[in-house]
C-alpha cells in the first residue's frame, strides 16, 4: 500500500516540471552562488579600493604611498580615473577624498597631513598629532580594520630608513649620545635602508596576508563619514534589501491573479469588452506597483518607528527610489505571469529567480562584501541596483540627483519586461 | 415554443451575420463554412452536441477567435470592432466572475470595463440585479452564491452594459432545475425588451422553448436550420416515431429492425411511420419472426428526432 502511494506520488512529480525543478536545480543553484561568494575567496581576494591624499610630500609620506600601492591587497589611487582622451584629472584632496567615500566609490581613504614627515612614528601614541586621518564608510566594516593594520605594517616594511632614524634619536634622547664612529655607521646603514626602501618589492612581499594590527607605529584618526551611527545605517540597508525581496514575491503572486482570470474565463470576458490587453497589463502593472510602494512605505515606517531610522529626513529619495522600484519589480511580476502557464508554474519559477536574483544582488549578504566577479553579476539584478539607491538615499545622505544611475536603470528595466510581458501576452488575446 | 417577433425582417442592418465561417484548431476543424443571420428581436437557437463547434462560433463573434476564412458583422460593424464589443454582450459557458468580489462590485467592475460611469453605471447595476433576482445579495462574495445564484451573477455580467445583442454560451450547464426555469424567466424578459439573442445549447427542450429559430450544428457545420415545426416537418413530413424494445439483444434483432427500415439507438428500435396503423404490421411481422417485443410507443418527432434522423446519433453522444 505504501508502495502504490510513493506511485502515485512520483507520477504526480513528474508531471509537475516545475516543482521537480524548484527540488533540484534550487538547491544546487544556491550552493554554486554561495560557494562562489566564499569559497572562491582565496582565489581571488578583493582589492580594497583606497585613495590615499598626501598632504605632506615629504620623503616619509612617498615611502608610505610607495609601500601602500605595492601592497596586493589595495587599489590605491591618488587621483580620479582619467577617461580616455581628457586631460589628466587633479589630485584627490582631503574634501574629494571624502566625498568619494561618502559616494560609495571607496571604502577607505587616508589623508596624510602636513608636517606628518617630521614625526611620522608614535610608537604606541595614537593620540600625538598630526597622525594619518582614515576616513571610512561604515557600511564595510571589515575594510577599515584591515587598511589600519596594512598601514603599519607598511610603516615598518617601506619605511626602514625613517624607523632607524626614529630609534636612533629615541635612543639618544633615552640612553645618552653616540661616538662620532657610532653615528657614522648608524647614518650609513640608515642611507643602505634609504636605499632599499626605493627598490620595488619582491612579490612574496606584495601579497602576504595583512598581519593584526599592532597599533601604534604610525598614529591613525579614524573617522567615519557616514555620521556615527552605524546601527542605524545598517538597519537602512536590510530595510531595502529585506523590502525588495519580498516585493519581488509580491509582485509575482499579484501577478498571478491574470492566470487566475485567464483560467476562470474571466480573461476572456474583459478582453471582449473595451479593454485591450495594452489597457489590462497597464492596469495590472499600476496596480502590483502601487502594491510594492506600499509595502516599501509600511517596511520605513517600522524600521522608523521600532528601530529609529530617519525617515522623514529622506522623504523625496524614499519617493523616487520607491515608485522606480516598485515600477520594476511590478513589471518583473507581470513578465512571470505572461510566462507562466499555471499557478503552480509561476509560484516554481518565481521561487527560483527571485531567490537567486535576491542572492546575487545583494538581498541576502552585502555585494561589497562579495568577490568583485559577483559584484558585477549583481548588477544584473533589480535587487542590486534599488538597494544601491535606498543606500545613497538613507545612508550616504546623498541627493536626489545622485540616484540617477539607479533610475534610469530601473525604469528601462521595467519599461524592457513589460514590453516582453506586452508581447508574450498575446498569446492571451485571440485563438 | 416562443412565438416569433413582429420585427424579424424589419431592420435592413442585420444585428449579426455570419458568413462562411472557417476556424481550424491544428489538425481539428472546429468551424467549417458556418453562415447564420440574426433578426431583430430574435432568439437564434444553435442545438449541437458537445464539440460540435457553437462555442467556437460565438468566441469568432465576440472576436476571442480570429477566423481562418468567412466574415462577421456586427450591425454592420466588424467582429472585434469598438461597435460591435459595444453591441455585443457575452454570457460565456465558464462563470467568468471574480470570486473575490461580491455580486455588485463584479457588475461594477464589468460595468467600467464597458465604459459606464457615474449614474448610468448605477442603474445598470441595479437593474442587473433585479434581472437577476440577486438584490438581496448584492453584498455577497461570488465565491460563496450557490451554483444556480453564481450562473445568474454570470449572465448578468454580459449584458451589464445593455446590449442589443445577447450570445449566451449554454448558460445552464450544471443547473438544477428549479434555477434553470428562473434563467428562462431572465431570458424571455431580456426577449419582451427586444434584446436579439443566439443561444447555444444541447439540451433540446431549451431550444423548443425559448428560440424562434434553431440551427442544428454538428461537426462544425450548420446542418439544417428553421423553425421547431419546420424542421420537423422537413425531415418528418407528417409521419410519427414508434419505439420498440425486445426482449435480449441479439445481432438478429437488429439485423431485423434494419431489414424493416428502422434503426437501433441504446438497444431500442426505431421505426418511422406515416399513419399509426403501420404499427399493427410492425407487432406482427416482429411476432411472425420469433422476435417478443417487451415495450412498444408512439410518439410525434422532435428535435431530438430530427436531430437523430439528421446525424444517426443523439443529441448527448
Amino acid at each position: 500500500m505504501i508502495f502504490a502511494i510513493v506511485r502515485t506520488a512520483m507520477a504526480a512529480l513528474r508531471r509537475d516540471l516545475a516543482a521537480l525543478a524548484l527540488s533540484f536545480v534550487l538547491p544546487l543553484a544556491f550552493f554554486s552562488i554561495f560557494a562562489v561568494i566564499f569559497g572562491g575567496q582565496h582565489d581571488t581576494v578583493p582589492r580594497i579600493k583606497v585613495i590615499v591624499v598626501d598632504q605632506d610630500q615629504s620623503a616619509a609620506s612617498h615611502q608610505l604611498v610607495s609601500g601602500l600601492e605595492r601592497d596586493g591587497s589595495l587599489a590605491v589611487s591618488t587621483r580620479p580615473a582619467s577617461k580616455a582622451k581628457e586631460p589628466r584629472p587633479p589630485e584627490f584632496n582631503a574634501a574629494t577624498a571624502e566625498a568619494a567615500v561618502k559616494a560609495g566609490d571607496v571604502s577607505v581613504a587616508l589623508v596624510i597631513p602636513q608636517g606628518w614627515g617630521q614625526n611620522p612614528v608614535s610608537f604606541g601614541s595614537a593620540d600625538r598629532d598630526p597622525g594619518i586621518e582614515l576616513l571610512n564608510d561604515a557600511s564595510d566594516s571589515i575594510a577599515p580594520q584591515i587598511v589600519a593594520g596594512l598601514l603599519q605594517k607598511t610603516a615598518i616594511t617601506a619605511m626602514p630608513s625613517v624607523m632607524a632614524e626614529k630609534g636612533t634619536q629615541y635612543t639618544e634622547q633615552f640612553i645618552g649620545g653616540f661616538t662620532p664612529e657610532q653615528r657614522k655607521r648608524a647614518e650609513a646603514n640608515v642611507a643602505q635602508l634609504r636605499k632599499f626602501a626605493n627598490t620595488p618589492a619582491t612579490s612574496g612581499s606584495e601579497t602576504s596576508p595583512a598581519g593584526p594590527s599592532s597599533a601604534g607605529l604610525i598614529a591613525v584618526h579614524a573617522r567615519s563619514v557616514m555620521g556615527q551611527s552605524q546601527n542605524k545605517n545598517i538597519i537602512s540597508f536590510y530595510a531595502a534589501a529585506i523590502g525588495v525581496m519580498f516585493l519581488l514575491f509580491t509582485a509575482s503572486g499579484s501577478a498571478g491573479a491574470l492566470l487566475d482570470e485567464a483560467e476562470s474565463g474571466a480573461l476572456d470576458r474583459v478582453l471582449s469588452s473595451r479593454v485591450t490587453m495594452t489597457a489590462l497589463l497597464a492596469g495590472k502593472l499600476t496596480f502590483n506597483m502601487l502594491l510594492a510602494f506600499a509595502q516599501l512605505i509600511v517596511m520605513f515606517l517600522w524600521a522608523w518607528g521600532v528601530f529609529h531610522l530617519d525617515f522623514f529626513s529622506h522623504i523625496p529619495g524614499f519617493v523616487v527610489m520607491g515608485i522606480c522600484t516598485a515600477f520594476a519589480v511590478a513589471a518583473f511580476g507581470i513578465l512571470l505571469a505572461s510566462i507562466c502557464h499555471t499557478r503552480a508554474q509561476l509560484g516554481a519559477v518565481s521561487t527560483l529567480l527571485i531567490l537567486i536574483m535576491s542572492s546575487i544582488g545583494g538581498s541576502m549578504f552585502p555585494r561589497y562584501l562579495m568577490p568583485p566577479a559577483m559584484q558585477h553579476a549583481g548588477l544584473f539584478t533589480i535587487n542590486a541596483w534599488a538597494i544601491d539607491g535606498f543606500t545613497k538615499v538613507f545612508w550616504r545622505d546623498l541627493p536626489v540627483t545622485a540616484l540617477w544611475p539607479q533610475i534610469a536603470v530601473l525604469l528601462s528595466i521595467g519599461t524592457a519586461l513589460f514590453f516582453i510581458a506586452r508581447r508574450i501576452a498575446r498569446r492571451w488575446e485571440f485563438a | 415554443m416562443a412565438s416569433a417577433p413582429a420585427n424579424l425582417a424589419a431592420d435592413s442592418v442585420r444585428p449579426l451575420e455570419v458568413d462562411a465561417l472557417v476556424k481550424s484548431f491544428g489538425a481539428i476543424k472546429a468551424v467549417s463554412g458556418v453562415s447564420l443571420e440574426l433578426l431583430g428581436g430574435e432568439c437564434l437557437g444553435l442545438l449541437g452536441p458537445n464539440g460540435a463547434g457553437k462555442s467556437t462560433v460565438i468566441r469568432a463573434i465576440v472576436g476571442r477567435v480570429i477566423p481562418d476564412a468567412g466574415r462577421i458583422s456586427v450591425f454592420g460593424s466588424a467582429a472585434g470592432s469598438a461597435e460591435a464589443r459595444a453591441a455585443l454582450g457575452w454570457i460565456p459557458q465558464d462563470l467568468a466572475v471574480y470570486p473575490r468580489l461580491t455580486c455588485k462590485e463584479n457588475l461594477l467592475s464589468f460595468g467600467r470595463y464597458h465604459g459606464l460611469s457615474g449614474r448610468k453605471l448605477t442603474e445598470s447595476v441595479a437593474w442587473c440585479l433585479d434581472w437577476a433576482a440577486l438584490q438581496d445579495r448584492a453584498g455577497e462574495l461570488a465565491k460563496n452564491l450557490s451554483g444556480g445564484m453564481k450562473r445568474r451573477l454570470n449572465m448578468a455580467a454580459g449584458i451589464i452594459h445593455r446590449p442589443r445583442v445577447v450570445l449566451m454560451d449554454e448558460p445552464t450547464v450544471g443547473v438544477d432545475p428549479q434555477s434553470r426555469i428562473r434563467i428562462f424567466e431572465m431570458i424571455e424578459a431580456l426577449r419582451t425588451a427586444g434584446t436579439a439573442i443566439v443561444y447555444t445549447t444541447h439540451y433540446m427542450e431549451e431550444a423548443e422553448r425559448l428560440c424562434d429559430r434553431i440551427a442544428i450544428v454538428d461537426h462544425g457545420r450548420i446542418i439544417a436550420l428553421g423553425t421547431n415545426e419546420e424542421l420537423v416537418y422537413t425531415a418528418f413530413a407528417s409521419r410519427s416515431q414508434v419505439t420498440a424494445r425486445f426482449a435480449g439483444s441479439s445481432p438478429e434483432i437488429a439485423a431485423w429492425v434494419e431489414r424493416r427500415g428502422g434503426k437501433m439507438v441504446d438497444s431500442a428500435a426505431l421505426f418511422t411511420i406515416a399513419s399509426s396503423i403501420e404499427i399493427a404490421g410492425l407487432l406482427e411481422d416482429a411476432a411472425k419472426d420469433g422476435l417478443e417485443l417487451a415495450d412498444v410507443s408512439l410518439r410525434r418527432p422532435n428535435l431530438e428526432s430530427v436531430f437523430l434522423h439528421l446525424t444517426g446519433r443523439e443529441l448527448r453522444d
